[in-house]
């Protein structure tokens, strides 16, 4: 599938959108295929601060424990409260359903990540997609 | 995430092609390539709720098939499983298990008796060379043949309130003779235009269904579990994968062997008393499990359902209110109907009370969860 240009991605499947100093976090489609219903997600206070690469959370289908990995460094500012009670809001739409909204320590860090056409080919080598 | 690994060995049912056809998310599950859950049906969530109010269909091929004859067959069953294949008539089946000396277990079987001196033991996929080599070394004395039909029948599993009707879609047979837990050769008339086939209203959701046991070719078992997904499409019927068969049979509390019950747990332990008779002079793991009895049960099987926010999973340890260690959880996961999380654990006897309150240690936290009765689901009475 077309992933949205506009936004960065991990390899263990977030997705990070930056504009200026803030960013909103998520996972990705392919994410939310491969955890299939998705039930419970648990995501850090607002004020955490999140290390690039480190995790910050999980998110939890019928059958499997997923770790979620920041894509940055940063403080959380803004938590999606809407996930606690519909966590298949991800599976509905993974980049509309956001996690998170942090205050970048670093904006330079999201030149490491990878673009949606690298994304592409990345999920395309993985599982087949 | 990471990617499921598949090993050199692992084994295919006569359905893997059509499974895949359809889209199926494969897994592997004790050495068998199996469907976990067709996202085209809906996934885990609508595949279990189908099963609780419509119907849903399985391949189960996997299961293990130990066929015991002869005139000491009787005998032989005797010897090595708990409950009382005496009181089987012709056509009836039971729950019951396999069990070492010391009480624990080879393994949970369902028992048919399909003759005069005819039974069927149906075993799980990850104890099929263990469950028949038990048997076979364990009824040598015995005038009765051993056979391994595991790999003669497609399984099929018809599940849900809806299965009655569905079947007998396919079938001349009249399936309201045929009660729960019984099981019949259909000798006049036939299954899908197949004859002798034989027909079980068993299961593994805590709903009422059938099981069918298809000869293995690939075309035949693909164009029965076809002829089953047309006839079912006015009751809603969707194919289901190991998944929900998970979470349905969490919610009924039905075993599985290595979480529920494994070679180092008791039938006491277990909670499995009303499949064990103990009025049975002898056989393997009786000496035991009365010595057991005297002694007082130290841990027991319950129910748990959490309190606050996470779900529990196998294996995670089980904590009392000071943060102190006492169990673990042997299955736990969201309950699609339920729409809860709950979990089964062992815990020490003074923990087992109904409204006891524990902690469930996730991810390093203490999380609370509550002892319920069980099962968490019992399927509604029919009117």
């Amino acid at each position: 599938m077309g992933y949205p240009t506009d936004l960065k991605y991990t390899k263990e499947h977030e997705w990070i959108s930056a504009n200026g100093g803030t960013a909103t976090i998520g996972i990705t489609n392919y994410a939310q295929e491969s955890l299939g219903d998705i039930v419970f997600v648990d995501l850090p206070k607002v004020g955490t601060d999140l290390t690039a690469g480190k995790t910050f959370g999980s998110v939890e289908s019928v059958k499997a424990v997923s770790d979620l990995y920041a894509p940055a460094s940063g403080k959380v500012t803004e938590v999606n409260g809407a996930l606690a009670t519909s966590p298949e809001n991800i599976n509905k739409d993974a980049h509309a359903a956001w996690m998170l909204k942090i205050a970048l320590k670093d904006p330079n860090e999201l030149n490491g990540l990878m673009s949606a056409a690298d994304y592409d080919k990345f999920v395309a080598e993985e599982g087949g997609h | 995430m990471s990617a499921v690994e598949v090993t050199p060995n692992i084994r295919k049912t006569a359905l893997n092609a059509v499974h895949r056809q359809m889209g199926a998310k494969m897994v592997e599950f004790n050495g068998w390539d199996m469907p976990v859950e067709y996202p085209s049906a809906g996934g885990i969530i609508a595949e279990h709720n189908a099963v609780r109010t419509g119907v849903g269909i399985f391949d189960v091929s996997h299961m293990g098939d130990i066929r015991l004859h002869g005139p000491q067959a009787l005998a032989a069953v005797q010897h090595i499983s708990m409950n009382d294949a005496s009181k089987l008539g012709i056509g009836q089946a039971q729950y019951s298990a396999l069990l070492y000396p010391q009480g624990t277990f080879v393994d949970d079987v369902i028992v048919h008796r399909l003759g005069e001196d005819d039974y069927l033991l149906v075993i799980n996929a990850g104890t099929r060379e263990k469950d028949f080599n038990w048997v076979r070394d364990n009824t040598r004395q015995f005038d009765c043949k051993v056979e391994n039909l595991s790999d003669d029948f497609t399984q099929i599993a018809i599940q849900g309130p809806k299965g009655v009707n569905l079947l007998q879609k396919l079938t001349d047979a009249d399936l309201s003779a045929v009660k729960f837990y019984w099981v019949t050769r259909v000798t006049r008339g036939t299954v899908c235009g197949l004859k002798n086939m034989l027909i079980a209203r068993t299961g593994y959701t805590a709903e009422d269904g059938f099981e069918i046991y298809v000869p293995a070719d690939e075309k035949t078992s693909a164009m029965v579990w076809n002829k089953v997904l047309e006839a079912g499409k006015e009751f809603g019927v969707v194919p289901c994968g190991l998944g929900a068969r998970n979470t349905l049979r969490l919610e009924g509390k039905l075993p599985l062997y290595g979480h529920e019950i494994s070679d180092t747990i008791n039938v006491w332990e277990a909670g499995l008393d009303r499949f064990i008779k103990m009025e049975k002079p002898e056989f393997i793991g009786r000496e035991a499990l009365e010595k057991a009895k005297a002694a007082g049960l130290k841990r027991t099987l319950v129910g748990l359902e959490m309190v606050e926010r996470g779900i529990a999973r196998d294996g995670y340890k089980v904590w009392d209110d000071s943060g102190r260690e006492i169990g673990y959880v042997t299955s736990g996961s969201y309950a699609p109907f339920l729409k809860k999380n709950i979990a089964l654990a062992y815990v020490p006897t003074e923990f087992a009370n109904v409204g006891s309150t524990v902690k469930v240690e996730i991810r390093g936290q203490g999380v609370k969860a509550q002892v319920v009765p069980t099962p968490f689901y019992k399927r509604p009475k029919k009117a």
